[in-house]
Parts: structure tokens; C-alpha cells; sequence
């Protein structure tokens, strides 16, 4: 297998569903001549030409609006917000028509829209472009959200998204671009709506998606030099919810953390754990504690963002307390 | 078919019991070993578990009333059916057993009233007695880990008598594991130490009048009797420990915190074995014939809040150390914090009480009815001893027997002694 980086797993999963696909097209604020804001769609517009690379105006409703449209109409657009911040501006369009219409016009339309969004803090980008409202958008009947952490899930699920007959939000982290990992060589699919584990373990289990798997397995590994084993359960798809494998990993450890970037009012520890709760009730043995961004605004200075995005050490301490 | 449950007998001497709470009402589905009442001995407040699955059809005495033991007190059925218990079969419930005791009772408390129990049609009887519901059950309020509750339901482990070792004392699964493994777990010290306030000056200098507890009633009666009707005579002897301190060392050494044994662990298991050899301090006297019980259930005094209670180890010379030391903690636990089970305090054959823990040189106990006799332990303490016409360091530790002279004589008893002087000083017989 390769060791890729997330860009180019991302970017493979494009290339290979544009050429796959004439319909598979990509629109969004810079991605044709000057190759995306991360460099994601580098050789797109000399590859495909202006036809299925459009750079479009500073105006994401018009660029999620025009999207809908495209998609109603039987091509497949793959949307690039710059960054998830950016969503707000789109909100109507991403929320109320995208995953509606279908139900709306009694199945007249489908709308085969991925919207891919650089989400997440950490690279001092200040308050207002360096959010993670992933939750948000999850909250939201109708919309599937996505957000990989690993390139080889990364180009397994855009794939399964640009497929999918549903809208997609594909939530890709700031920070993840230059992260490496084994990706299977040539065509492969990964299945949307799966939660999964990524690393056994018996004595616990961590519950995260995202940057919070990268992070969930540095921890993982300092909570094994003191003898705990934790099992990691990547969400992956955050709406609709996959928890059997996290129930059946709960049911076997008894002691659950969840780790996510994103605030922890309303966030998505506050559903894991709640649906945790509701199905497994007789098995915990210590309450299940969530680790998150601190409820601030996201700070510009360096050392202040990194106190108030969660870290290892956050994730370490919170295992330790259930292990009690 | 409805079923008629009785007033437990959980003693020799038990005569009657205090039915202090209904815990299930009129109406309500019980199964069997679920809680139906709480009920007060002469030694503690117990709990009586439904032998029977089915509805509360009837409930034959009110909560307050004492009853002679083997008297009906409710009856399961199946819900609609005929009661088996006409009311003129109802008990003539006392409302305080004792004739000694003047003590007024609130008037709400008097006895069953025949009046109100004239029909028998569960229908026309009141099905919600809002001041007789009961409050949520002590054990509702043990604070345990769902999986822990589960587990122990499963298992059948009482969560009253395991002691939580998660945060704040919440019962995690290892805890029930803890006790199905039959190891132990630490006895929390209920009450924190506190430092005694640096104040000199009396706040009152009034005299107080504190009401006994029935425990401490009951503690009084019993001794009364047992010292102005039972002869006691008193043997003392001292044991060399040095042995018994050097096992005692290494077996805790690979005893895990929690489970780790008691000095007195070893003698309670040097007085079974020895028990064994002399039957006749294993005993009662009933009339002119001596029964020598066929088991030995050796009785532990344990300090309870208002007064102490003695558990019992069954069968104590057939248990291993780590059996008997188990038990009596788990038992102990019990009683400190009011749920002892009936079992935990029945059935004893021969009483010991142990001081060791307050730095006791010797003391004597008196003879805990029916039982032939009870061995009072002071403590294990490192004293100057003469060895080989040198004066050296030693382990001793003495005890006194209180015997009964009807049943038992002071040559007896010496030799009784010196058996279990057989046993704690060449410790190794205690393990094979």
C-alpha cells in the first residue's frame, strides 16, 4: 500500500470520479487556476479545463445555490467551501433546500451535491475562520456528514459521497492536509454511514472522528505504556449515526470517553453519549466523560489556541478518570 | 394459590419481631427474595425477603406492631384471589411486646384493628395509604455503576453488604467481582477522624437525657439475664504470637490491600478447630440435658452505632482464612450500616470479642445466651519476656474465657485454652 497524504487521497478521489464520471464537476472560490486554497484541486483546470473546474465569485450561496441546481438537473457537483466558516453565508441553501428538496418535490429530484469544507482550529486563524461546527450541520435531517481521519477514509468516502445520490458535507480538518497514511492501491469504496474501529483495545473506549482520532491515538498509546488499552471508534459519518460498533465496543470496556474538537454544549459527544446511554445504560461502570474545545471563541494567539483546542494530555487525563 | 408469610425467627431466643416498614404495599408485585418488610429483633433491624412471587394481597400486621415469631404477617397471591386468612385469625398484635417497657407509643401505632379488617375482598380494603408508603429503599440510595447494579442482580450479590472502592465510594463492577471471588474488600471507616476542637470551655453544663435505642435495650435485657442467671467463672491464659505474627506478615505480604488478614482471623480459626475438640464449649444447656452443637459458628462482637452485635461465621473450623476473614468483613460492613442480614447474626455457637484494636491488655465478656461460653481477646503486643534466662522481646497476647459453671468446669477450660494455644503458636496447623 501507499503512504499518501491526506491532500492526495483527496485529491486521487476527485480525479479518479472525474474521469470515471462526465458528470462529476468542481466549483468553489479559487480551485481552477490558482489549484485550491490547500492545493487539493492543483492540476485540475489544465487536466478538465474551465467547463468542470469553475472558479466562482466570493459569494458561497451562489456557489452552493448553483450547485442545487446543477444537481437537480443530473450532474454531480462537487462544491468547495474555502472553509467551513464560510457555510454560514450558504445556510439557507445547505440546510433548508439541499437536504429537503427530494422530500419537498415527493422524490421529483435528487440532489447528488458533496459540499467539501475545510473545518477545524489550530492554525491561528482567529475566532471566526477556525471553527468546528460539525454538530451544526449534523443536526439537520436529510444531509449526510462526513468527516475522515485518514487519507485512506478520506479517498474512500469522497468517492462514496460523489456517488451518493444524497447531499454529502465532507469535512475535512485544517491541519490533516500533510498527514500520511497507508491508502489501498487503485479503485476502492468506502462505505458511507459506517462508524469503525480503528485500534483495539479492551479497557476502554474512545469514542472520536477527525482530528480527534489523530489525537485519540497518541493518547492510546500513552495510556498503554500504564497498562490501559483503549479501543478506538471512528465515527466517520456523523449524520446518519452509526453506534453499533461503538456500543458493541462499550458493551466489552464498560468505561467510554468522547472526543471531539468542537465545543461541548450541544456538540457531537453530547448525542454519542446520550444514545450511549439509551442503549447500554446497564453497562457503564464509570459515567462517560467528553473532551472539547473550551466554550471560547476560538483565541488567535498560539499558546492560548492550543489551551483551548483539547489536546493528548486532555485525552490521557480524561481516560484515567473513568478508569478510576 | 396464596401464600402466607410469617415473622421470621432469626435466633434461639428471638420471641417476637417489630414490623418497623412495609417496603411493598397492598397491591404491589413482589418476587421472591425481593424485600417485603423491614423488621426489628432484639438484635438489629433485618430485612424479611418474600418467599414467594406474586402481588401483596394482604398485609396482616401495621407497621409499629411487635408479633410472636411464626405469626402470619401478609400474604402472596395472585391478584383478585380468595385470602386464605379470615380476620378473626388475625393476630392479636401487642403494641409493645415488652411489658417493661412504659415508654408511651404515638397512638397511630397501636395494634392491628380487627374493625377495619372485616372484609376480606383485597377490593374494599384501602390500596393507597399515602403516610404507610414507604420512602425510597436504603438500597436505592447505595451509590453503584449501572453495570454494578446489573451484575449484582445477576449474581445476587446484595449491594448493601459490598464496599464501593470507585470515586466516592461508588460500587464499580470489580467490587461485585470482588465478592463473588470471595476475597474482600476494605471496610470503610464510616466516620472520618476529627481533630477535637481546641474548646475548653463546656458549652453546657445541663444534664441530658438521652432515650436507649432498642438495641441498647435489648443489649441490657440480655446481659441482665445473662449475668444473674448464668454462673460465670473466668480463665486466662497467655499465647506466644511470635509465630503467628511471622505468618501473618507473609501471607499479607501477597494479599492484595483489602483482602489482608487479622490477627484475629487466626484465632477465630484456632477457637473453631479447638471448639472441635472440646464439644462441650460448643453448647447450651436446656433444661438438665447439655446440647453440644454438631456445627461450630463461631460469633463475632462487632461495634455497631448505639451498640454492638455479634455476626456469625458458619461452620468457621471448615473455612479457610481468607474465607473466615472475608466473611466477618463483609458481615461487619453490614451491620455497621443497618442492613446485616438475618443470616449474618444467627445461628452463633460460641461468642468472641476482641479488643486487640484498642491496645487492651485483658478483659472479660459476658456470656452471650444461650452459648456455653465467649472468649474475650485483648490485644497482640510486644512485651519483655523471659527466654533461655534472657529477657528478649516477645509477641503476646492474652485471653480470658467466660464460662458457664452449669455446663463446664475451670480444668475444662484451661485445657481448652491450652489447645488453642496448640493452634496460634504453631500457626501451621491453622492452614492444614
Amino acid at each position: 500500500m501507499a503512504r499518501i497524504t491526506m491532500r492526495e487521497a483527496i485529491s486521487q478521489a476527485l480525479m479518479e470520479e472525474m474521469d470515471r464520471d462526465p458528470a462529476v464537476f468542481i466549483l468553489g472560490e479559487e480551485v481552477g487556476v490558482w489549484g485550491g486554497t490547500y492545493a487539493v484541486t492543483k492540476g485540475f483546470y489544465d487536466k478538465y479545463g474551465a467547463a468542470r473546474v469553475k472558479d466562482t465569485p466570493i459569494a458561497e450561496n451562489a456557489i452552493i445555490g448553483a450547485a442545487i441546481g446543477a444537481a437537480m438537473v443530473g450532474q454531480r457537483p462537487v462544491a468547495e467551501l474555502m472553509t467551513i466558516n464560510f457555510a454560514f453565508s450558504a445556510m439557507d441553501y445547505i440546510v433548508n433546500q439541499a437536504p429537503k428538496l427530494h422530500y419537498m418535490f415527493g422524490g421529483q429530484f435528487k440532489v447528488p451535491l458533496v459540499m467539501r469544507a475545510v473545518g477545524g482550529g489550530g492554525r491561528q486563524l482567529g475566532a471566526t475562520h477556525s471553527q468546528t461546527p460539525d454538530a451544526i450541520f449534523a443536526h439537520f435531517p436529510g444531509l449526510i456528514v462526513v468527516s475522515p481521519g485518514t487519507p485512506a477514509d478520506a479517498k474512500g468516502l469522497l468517492k462514496s459521497a460523489i456517488r451518493s445520490d444524497n447531499p454529502v458535507l465532507f469535512i475535512e480538518h485544517a491541519t490533516m492536509y500533510q498527514t500520511r497514511g497507508e491508502v489501498p492501491e487503485g479503485e476502492y469504496l468506502v462505505p458511507l454511514e459506517k462508524s469503525t474501529v480503528q485500534r483495539p483495545g479492551k479497557d476502554l473506549t474512545i469514542v472520536t472522528y477527525c482530528k480527534g482520532l489523530e489525537l485519540s491515538l497518541k493518547a492510546a498509546e500513552e495510556l498503554a505504556k500504564t497498562g490501559i488499552e483503549a479501543e478506538i471508534v471512528d465515527l466517520r459519518t456523523l449524520r446518519p449515526l452509526d453506534m453499533q460498533p461503538v456500543l458493541e465496543s462499550f458493551k466489552k470496556t464498560n468505561r467510554a470517553i468522547v472526543v471531539e474538537e468542537g465545543w461541548k454544549s450541544y456538540g457531537v459527544g453530547a448525542e454519542v453519549v446520550s444514545r450511549m446511554y439509551e442503549s447500554a445504560f446497564d453497562y457503564a461502570d464509570a459515567p462517560i466523560l467528553r473532551v472539547a474545545q473550551k466554550e471560547v471563541p476560538l483565541p488567535y494567539n498560539r499558546a492560548l489556541e492550543q489551551a483551548a483546542l483539547p489536546q493528548v494530555a486532555d485525552i490521557v487525563a480524561a481516560a484515567q478518570e473513568v478508569m478510576k | 394459590m396464596a401464600e402466607i408469610i410469617n415473622m421470621p425467627k432469626l435466633g434461639f431466643d428471638m420471641a417476637e419481631g417489630t414490623l418497623v416498614r412495609w417496603v411493598k404495599n397492598v397491591g404491589e408485585t413482589i418476587n421472591k427474595g425481593e424485600v417485603l418488610a423491614e423488621i426489628e429483633t432484639d438484635k438489629a433491624t433485618v430485612e424479611v425477603e418474600s418467599s414467594f412471587s406474586g402481588v401483596v394481597l394482604q398485609q396482616l400486621v401495621d407497621a409499629g406492631t411487635s408479633v410472636p415469631v411464626n405469626t402470619p404477617i401478609a400474604v402472596v397471591g395472585v391478584e383478585g384471589e380468595q385470602l386464605p386468612v379470615a380476620s378473626d385469625q388475625l393476630p392479636v398484635a401487642s403494641n409493645q411486646s415488652s411489658a417493661d417497657t412504659t415508654t408511651a407509643q404515638p397512638d397511630n401505632r397501636t395494634t392491628a384493628q380487627p374493625d377495619n379488617r372485616s372484609t376480606v375482598q383485597p377490593d374494599n380494603r384501602p390500596t393507597v395509604q399515602p403516610n404507610n408508603r414507604p420512602t425510597e429503599s436504603a438500597s436505592a440510595l447505595t451509590k453503584a455503576s449501572p453495570l454494578a447494579k446489573k451484575v449484582a442482580r445477576e449474581r445476587g450479590v446484595d449491594l448493601g453488604s459490598v464496599v464501593g472502592t470507585g470515586p466516592g465510594g461508588r460500587i464499580v463492577r470489580r467490587d461485585i467481582e470482588a465478592i463473588l471471588k470471595g476475597s474482600q474488600l476494605p471496610v470503610a471507616s464510616s466516620q472520618p477522624e476529627t481533630l477535637p476542637t481546641a474548646n475548653l470551655q463546656p458549652t453546657t453544663l445541663a444534664d441530658e437525657s438521652i432515650p436507649t435505642t432498642k438495641l441498647r435495650q435489648a443489649i441490657g435485657r440480655r446481659l441482665v439475664e445473662s449475668k444473674t442467671t448464668i454462673p460465670h467463672f473466668y480463665v486466662t491464659h497467655e499465647y506466644k504470637m511470635d509465630a503467628l505474627m511471622d505468618m501473618r506478615k507473609q501471607v499479607n505480604a501477597v494479599l492484595p490491600d483489602g483482602e489482608k488478614l487479622s490477627v484475629n482471623d487466626f484465632v477465630l480459626k484456632g477457637v473453631a478447630l479447638a471448639l472441635r475438640q472440646f464439644p462441650n464449649l460448643n453448647a447450651m444447656l436446656k433444661g438438665a440435658e447439655v446440647i453440644q452443637f454438631g456445627q461450630v459458628n463461631v460469633g463475632v462482637a462487632v461495634t455497631v452505632p448505639g451498640g454492638l452485635m455479634t455476626v456469625v461465621v458458619k461452620d468457621t473450623d471448615r473455612k479457610t482464612l481468607r474465607q473466615i476473614s472475608g466473611e466477618v468483613k463483609a458481615m461487619a460492613a453490614r451491620a455497621r450500616s443497618g442492613k446485616v442480614k438475618p443470616e449474618d447474626v444467627d445461628g452463633s455457637t460460641f461468642s468472641t470479642s476482641n479488643l486487640g484494636m484498642y491496645d487492651v491488655e485483658d478483659f472479660i465478656a459476658i456470656i452471650n445466651p444461650p452459648e456455653a461460653a465467649i472468649l474475650a481477646i485483648g490485644s497482640a503486643r510486644e512485651v519483655p519476656v523471659v527466654s533461655g534466662g534472657q529477657i528478649v522481646p516477645g509477641w503476646r497476647m492474652k485471653a480470658t474465657i467466660s464460662v458457664d459453671h452449669r455446663i463446664s468446669d475451670g480444668a475444662e477450660a484451661a485445657q481448652f485454652l491450652q489447645a488453642l494455644a496448640g493452634f496460634l503458636e504453631n500457626p501451621v496447623r491453622l492452614l492444614v
